[in-house]
């Protein structure tokens, strides 16, 4: 695809870390609060304040290593990264360098049937910035820090990845990660979970790197993928007409569907990083790392095979319901109040997303209503595995449970759905249906098999819908063959 | 190692200091000065020593995670040289 060329891609991804405050002091971390609310003179930067750790943060960031694979540094130190911004009022970010809480580790996914493994190079806990508000009507712009000291993690990869594919499969298989261990919620269009890509191409059999290029302004996983595509393309063709590549930062421009020069990359020494003064070292006991492994949920391949093994489900299906927690909770809870483990999974893979993509009821595919709680859809479920109604019927019967707490089997009862199954009824629709439609018994009979559907159809017509398919079927075919 | 002029109107643009002609040819010097106290010091023999990040060696001590700050009173404002009701006003940015 790239015409001699292989693609080298590594990701920087930033997460922000679900705890009530933020990371060095006691303002709370929630977002959307009105401007300059959640501050105090330590995340505002004023002079001879001190910063002093979250514990829940080091927990987290534990917690992550863990699931990653990674080795829990007992000795780690924050340092001072250096650089002028508006949005960042120390004039510092604390973050970490040169000893890392978490390093190594790895990720595995699967594309197109091919299973490899990426490589982590390190997970650290700093600090988030301010925002810079653009100020509408003046010239200058204005700065809110409710999001200055707010926890994240900064999750390196290796280069490891070689297409946007593989990018996006990683992007994903982590961020499910992070949400079954409850640390981020993983919503890209609110900015909790960031995503930088470093690009470059190679002559495929060159074992040196190429120029890298760093991408930002990516807020959704096609976006990564489609900026990805793209710079890489870019790359190649300007190498194959002699054109010197050099390091720099781009941003994707997603309406144009293009990456754009942003500014010459600074060189990580004018950063001019060292140790954090103002923080002792950070010591991780082996007993915290253990209580921490202890606490570890079931994570998402783990949850894959045992939906395989025990529920019976197909390894697409088993890989739809456990990409997310709460899918995968709902599912169990279905299956908890007595639903069949493949007809919860239709239920949800075929209605319920649909329902919650359509009403929106997901920010960023953080599901944080459901339309119908687990048990009712269940019950649901056992109305057409019992036989009381068909599954058409259900469906019908599926908008109006939202929202409400009505009973399905009271609503069924109520509103006189059940399905008939009574032979008697049924015989006499269906001998009634072969009287009016001659022509297509014929055909039936000279070996027209087709034609039962349309006779099938025609018994469901005249039992407004309620019949059960499979015994006007069998009638039908018995009083044919008569 | 001398240090140049030109490395001095680096970190003076990454300080965000506007110097002087004459400042840059004194600091030119001082930081020289300061730099070759410290190369005599990098002359010893470290092998075997951890590097001090800090001079405790305790661990860090940690809070608890809990929301301690009441909502920011309007005093934290008042020392803002621009501001916009709450908001920090600044020179705008170029993106």
């Amino acid at each position: 695809m790239l015409d001699g060329y292989e693609a080298v891609i590594g990701l920087e991804v930033h997460a922000e870390l679900l705890t009530a405050s933020k990371i060095f002091c006691g303002c709370s971390a929630r977002f959307g609060a009105p401007p300059n609310t959640n501050v105090c003179p330590v995340c505002l930067g004023m002079p001879g304040v001190l910063p002093v750790l979250n514990r829940r943060v080091v927990e987290f960031a534990i917690r992550a290593g863990l699931a990653t694979g990674c080795t829990i540094a007992e000795h780690s130190r924050f340092a001072r990264k250096n650089y002028f911004y508006p949005d960042l009022s120390k004039g510092y970010q604390i973050s970490m360098y040169e000893q890392p809480l978490c390093v190594g580790g790895g990720l595995d996914v699967v594309v197109e049937g091919v299973a490899r493994r990426i490589g982590l190079t390190r997970i650290h806990m700093e600090e988030d910035t301010g925002k810079n508000i653009h100020d509408a009507h003046a010239a200058g712009s204005l700065v809110d820090f409710n999001r200055g000291g707010v926890p994240l993690l900064e999750i390196v990869s290796e280069p490891d990845m070689r297409s946007p594919a593989e990018a996006g499969a990683y992007l994903r298989a982590l961020r499910s990660i992070l949400q079954y261990l409850e640390i981020c919620d993983g919503n890209m269009e609110e900015g909790s979970f960031r995503c930088d890509a470093n690009c470059s191409v190679r002559r495929i059999g060159d074992r040196t790197l190429g120029t890298k290029v760093e991408i930002k302004n990516m807020n959704s996983f096609r976006n990564v993928e489609r900026a990805v595509d793209f710079e890489l393309a870019r790359q190649v063709q300007a190498l194959q007409q002699g054109e010197a590549l050099h390091q720099e930062t781009r941003l994707w421009d997603p309406d144009r569907s293009e990456t754009r020069s942003m500014r010459s990359k600074e060189s990580a020494h004018d950063y001019r990083y060292f140790p954090e003064p103002d923080l002792r070292p950070l010591v991780v006991d082996a007993a915290w790392v253990d209580a921490v492994r202890a606490a570890l949920p079931e994570l998402p391949p783990a949850r894959r095979q045992r939906f395989e093994a025990a529920h019976g489900l197909s390894a697409y299906d088993a890989d739809v319901l456990t990409q997310r927690k709460d899918v995968a909770d709902y599912f169990e809870a279905m299956v908890a109040a007595g639903a069949g483990a493949k007809d919860a999974a239709n239920w949800i893979t075929t209605e319920l997303l649909r329902i919650v993509r359509e009403q929106k009821l997901d920010d960023a595919l953080v599901i944080r209503e459901w339309p119908i709680a687990p048990t009712r859809l269940a019950a649901l479920a056992r109305l057409v595995e019992g036989g009381t109604i068909n599954r058409n019927t259900a469906k019908g019967l599926l908008p109006r449970l939202l929202g409400t707490d009505v009973d399905p089997a009271a609503l069924v009862a109520a509103e006189g759905l059940a399905q008939v199954s009574d032979r008697d009824a049924l015989d006499r629709a269906v001998r009634d249906v072969l009287a009016r439609h001659p022509e297509q018994v014929e055909q039936f009979r000279s070996g027209k098999e087709k034609v039962l559907g349309f006779l099938v159809g025609q018994v469901m017509k005249t039992t407004g819908g309620k019949a059960n398919p499979q015994v006007v079927q069998q009638l039908l075919r018995a009083a044919l063959s008569s | 190692m001398a240090l140049t002029l030109d490395e001095v109107r680096q970190v003076a643009a990454l300080a965000r200091l506007r110097l002087e002609p004459d400042e840059e040819t004194r600091l030119t010097a001082d930081l020289d000065h300061i730099l070759d106290a410290f190369t005599r010091l990098a002359a010893l023999d470290t092998t075997g020593v951890e590097p001090t990040a800090h001079v405790d060696p305790e661990s860090a001590p940690l809070r608890d995670d809990a929301v301690t700050n009441p909502e920011a009173p309007d005093a934290l404002f008042e020392g803002a040289p621009a501001r916009s009701g709450r908001l920090f006003r600044v020179p705008r940015i170029i993106e």
